[in-house]
C-alpha cells in the first residue's frame, strides 16, 4: 500500500492533484456536461495522451518530438480500420462493384482488401497493433537516431519530416487508406452501434480510465532511478555514458513508450469522434501537442491534461467567434510559456496555488516543493 | 597483440589525428597498479584528449590502450566504464537538478539496463556504500542538498565521489582542484592520496604545488609527445622542461 501510495500517487501532494483531476473528469464533467460537450472533452482527453507522453519525452528526457501526431494517428487509423472494415460487411456495401471491401477502395478501382488490411478483421489482432506498431515504429526510428547520437534540434527536424511523409502517404495512397478525407462513416464496434449516447458514454469514461491509467504508469516509471536517469541524460548526458550506461537504449525505451501512449489516444479519439483523416496525424496537430504539454508545464504529467483542456476550450470558444485569429493566439500562447511562465500551468500551481489552497483550509500550511521534487523525495521515504 | 603485462594501464604507439593535426604522436605510457600519476604539459600539449582516447570519447588513429590487457579502443564508452575505468571531466559534471544522494545513486553500478533502472530498489545495501563515499568526499551532510547549491569545490568531490561508488581500477581526474581555494585544495590532496590506495589514479594538474603534494609519477607532455617523465624533483629539473613549461 505504501509502495502504491508513494510511487504511483507521488506522497500527498501528489495524490491531491490526482484526485482533483479525477474527480473533474471523472464526476464533475460527467455530470454537469450534456452529452455533446461531454463527447467534445472526451475528444480533448485523447489529445491529452500524446501531451502527457511528451512530458515523459521533452520534459524529462529533454528529447523533443514534433512528430507525436505519427503514433496517434497510426493508432487511430489502426481503431479506424477495424471499424471500417466491420462497416463495409457485403450487405451494407452491395451497390458497389466490388461488395465486401470500404468505400473508398471502390471509388479507387480496388477489386480485393489489400493484404494489410487483413489483420484488422480481428478486433484483438487490431487492439495488439494499435499497442505494438506505433512502438514499434517509434524502435526503428529511435534505433537509427539515439545510437547514432542524433538529438536536439535535429531529432526534431526528423519526427517533423516523418510527420509530413506520413501524411503526404496517407493523402497520396487513397485507395488504401482514405485518402484526405481520411476513414469515415463508422458505426458499430462487434455489432455495438458506437453513435448512440450510451455509447459515447462508455467511450467518455473508458477513456478517462485509461488517461489516469497511464498517468499513474508514467509516475511509476518516473519515481523509480529510470525516471532520475532521464533527468541525468537530459541535463548531463556525457556524464550518464561514462558512468556506464548506454544512453541510446534509454531513449529508444522512453520514446517507445511515448509512442505507445500516443497511439492509446488516437485509438479512442477514432472511437468518439467516429472518424480518422491526415489531419490528425501531420505537423500542426504535432506541434498543438507539444503547446499542450508546454501550456500545461512540461515537468507534470497532471498539467498536461489541463494544458490541453483549456487549450482545446479556447480554440472551440475562439474559433467559433474569431476563426482567423485563433492561431496567432495559440502562437502567442506559446511563446508567453516559454518566456513568462517556462513551467506552464503546473508552475503556475506551484508559485500560487497555495494562496487558493489557503484559503479553503484554515490551517497555515508552509509552501510545499514542486511536484517533481515530491515525487523524487518520495522515493527516499518508500525505501 | 604485444603480450600481457603487469600494468594496469599500457599505452603503445598511441595516435590521433585531427585534419592531419596530431594532438597524440605515437605516445607510450604505462601505469602501475597502486600508482598516482600526475600528466603536466602546456595548453594544447594533448594532455585531455589522451583522457579521452582512454575512456573512449575520442577514437585513435592507430596504436592500442590496455587496460587490464583488455584493448579499449575497440568498445564503446559503457562498456570502458564497466571494465573499471572512471574519468571525471575538467568543468564539474554532476546532475545539477538532484540531489547529492540521488548523483551517487545514478553513479552505483548496479541496474545499468532499461528494465534494471526500472527495477532498481534503493536497498540498505546501496545506502550504505551511498553513505560511505559521502562521508569519503565530505558530503555526508549534504546528502539531500540539490547538487547545483554545492560550492564548487565540493561539485568537484562529488564528481569524484560519482566515481569512487563505481569502485573503478583506474581513475583519471582532469584538472580536479582548478578553482578551489586554498584549503580545499590541501583536503583534496588528502582524498586523492586516500583514494590512491588499491588503484590507479591518473590526474591532470597545473598547480605545481598540488602535484608535488601528490604525484608518485609525473610526466610532462609537450606537442602530443612525452618530454619528460619520472619523480617531481627530476621532472622540475629537467632542462627541456623548464624551457618548455616551467619557465626560466
Amino acid at each position: 500500500m505504501n509502495f502504491v501510495y508513494e510511487k504511483m500517487m507521488g506522497g500527498k501532494k501528489g495524490l491531491t492533484g490526482f484526485l482533483i483531476l479525477a474527480t473533474l473528469i471523472l464526476v464533475i464533467f460527467p455530470l454537469f456536461l450534456d452529452i455533446f460537450r461531454l463527447n467534445l472533452v472526451g475528444k480533448y482527453l485523447t489529445y491529452a495522451f500524446p501531451a502527457v507522453s511528451l512530458v515523459l519525452l521533452w520534459g524529462y528526457g529533454g528529447i523533443l518530438s514534433l512528430g507525436q501526431g505519427v503514433f496517434f494517428g497510426l493508432g487511430g487509423y489502426g481503431m479506424a480500420m477495424f471499424l471500417k472494415l466491420e462497416a463495409s460487411s457485403v450487405e451494407n456495401t452491395k451497390i458497389q462493384s466490388t461488395p465486401g471491401i470500404p468505400d473508398f477502395m471502390d471509388w479507387n478501382q480496388l477489386t480485393s482488401l489489400p493484404w494489410f488490411w487483413e489483420p484488422f478483421n480481428s478486433l484483438t489482432l487490431t487492439i495488439l497493433a494499435i499497442l505494438i506498431l506505433p512502438a514499434a515504429f517509434a524502435y526503428i526510428i529511435g534505433a537509427a537516431m539515439f545510437k547514432r547520437r542524433v538529438g536536439g534540434v535535429y531529432f526534431a527536424i526528423i519526427t517533423q519530416v516523418i510527420a509530413v511523409i506520413l501524411t503526404i502517404l496517407i493523402v497520396g495512397q487513397q485507395g488504401y487508406t482514405g485518402g484526405i478525407n481520411g476513414i469515415t462513416d463508422l458505426r458499430t464496434l462487434n455489432g455495438w452501434d458506437i453513435t448512440t449516447d450510451s455509447a459515447k458514454y462508455i467511450f467518455y469514461f473508458i477513456n478517462v480510465a485509461l488517461l489516469l491509467g497511464v498517468i499513474l504508469l508514467s509516475r511509476l516509471i518516473l519515481t523509480s532511478k529510470f525516471g532520475s536517469l532521464l533527468l541525468a541524460i537530459r541535463d548531463k548526458e556525457d556524464r550518464v555514458r561514462f558512468s556506464g550506461y548506454d544512453v541510446s537504449n534509454f531513449k529508444i525505451f522512453i520514446f517507445c513508450f511515448s509512442a505507445l501512449i500516443s497511439s492509446i489516444g488516437g485509438a479512442m479519439f477514432t472511437l468518439q469522434v467516429g472518424f480518422m483523416s491526415p489531419s490528425f496525424v501531420g505537423i500542426v496537430p504535432s506541434i498543438e501537442m507539444v503547446i499542450f504539454a508546454a501550456v500545461g508545464g512540461r515537468m507534470s504529467l497532471i498539467g498536461a491534461v489541463y494544458g490541453t483542456l483549456l487549450i482545446n476550450f479556447g480554440k472551440t470558444a475562439f474559433s467559433e467567434s474569431f476563426p482567423e485569429l485563433w492561431l496567432f493566439l495559440m502562437g502567442g500562447l506559446f511563446i508567453s510559456v516559454v518566456m513568462f511562465f517556462p513551467n506552464g500551468l503546473a508552475g503556475l500551481w506551484d508559485d500560487y496555488g497555495h494562496y487558493i489552497t489557503d484559503r479553503f483550509s484554515k490551517s497555515k500550511k508552509t509552501k510545499e516543493d514542486s511536484p517533481e521534487i515530491v515525487e523524487k523525495k518520495s522515493d527516499e521515504s518508500a525505501a | 597483440m604485444n603480450s600481457n603485462t603487469d600494468f594496469t594501464l599500457a599505452i603503445e604507439d598511441l595516435t590521433v589525428s585531427f585534419d592531419g593535426f596530431k594532438a597524440v604522436d605515437s605516445l607510450n605510457f604505462y601505469l602501475d597498479q597502486n600508482e598516482l600519476h600526475v600528466v603536466i604539459g602546456p595548453n594544447g600539449a594533448g594532455k585531455t584528449t589522451v583522457l579521452d582516447l582512454i575512456c573512449g570519447k575520442t577514437k585513435s588513429t592507430s596504436g592500442s590502450i590496455k587496460f587490464l590487457n583488455e584493448e579499449l579502443t575497440k568498445m564503446s564508452e559503457h562498456e570502458i566504464v564497466r571494465a573499471g575505468v572512471g574519468r571525471k571531466f575538467q568543468t564539474p559534471s554532476i546532475y545539477e537538478n538532484l540531489t547529492v544522494l540521488e548523483n551517487l545513486e545514478i553513479s552505483y553500478p548496479y541496474g545499468r539496463t532499461v528494465a534494471g533502472s526500472l527495477m532498481f530498489k534503493r536497498s540498505s545495501e546501496v545506502l550504505e556504500k551511498i553513505n560511505q563515499t559521502a562521508s569519503e568526499i565530505m558530503l555526508q551532510d549534504d546528502l539531500d542538498t540539490e547538487a547545483g547549491l554545492l560550492s564548487h569545490g565540493q561539485k568537484q568531490w562529488l564528481e569524484i565521489g560519482m566515481l569512487l561508488i563505481q569502485d573503478p581500477q583506474l581513475l583519471m581526474l582532469d584538472e580536479p582542484v582548478a578553482g578551489m581555494s586554498v584549503k580545499e585544495r590541501e583536503q583534496t590532496a588528502e582524498l586523492l592520496n586516500k583514494i590512491s590506495k588499491g588503484r590507479s589514479v591518473l590526474v591532470i594538474e597545473h598547480d605545481m604545488e598540488f602535484v608535488e603534494r601528490i604525484a608518485h609519477k609525473v610526466t610532462v607532455l609537450h606537442q602530443g609527445k612525452i618530454l619528460a617523465a619520472g619523480n617531481m624533483e627530476e621532472v622540475q629539473n629537467d632542462p627541456k622542461v623548464i624551457e618548455v613549461y616551467l619557465g626560466h
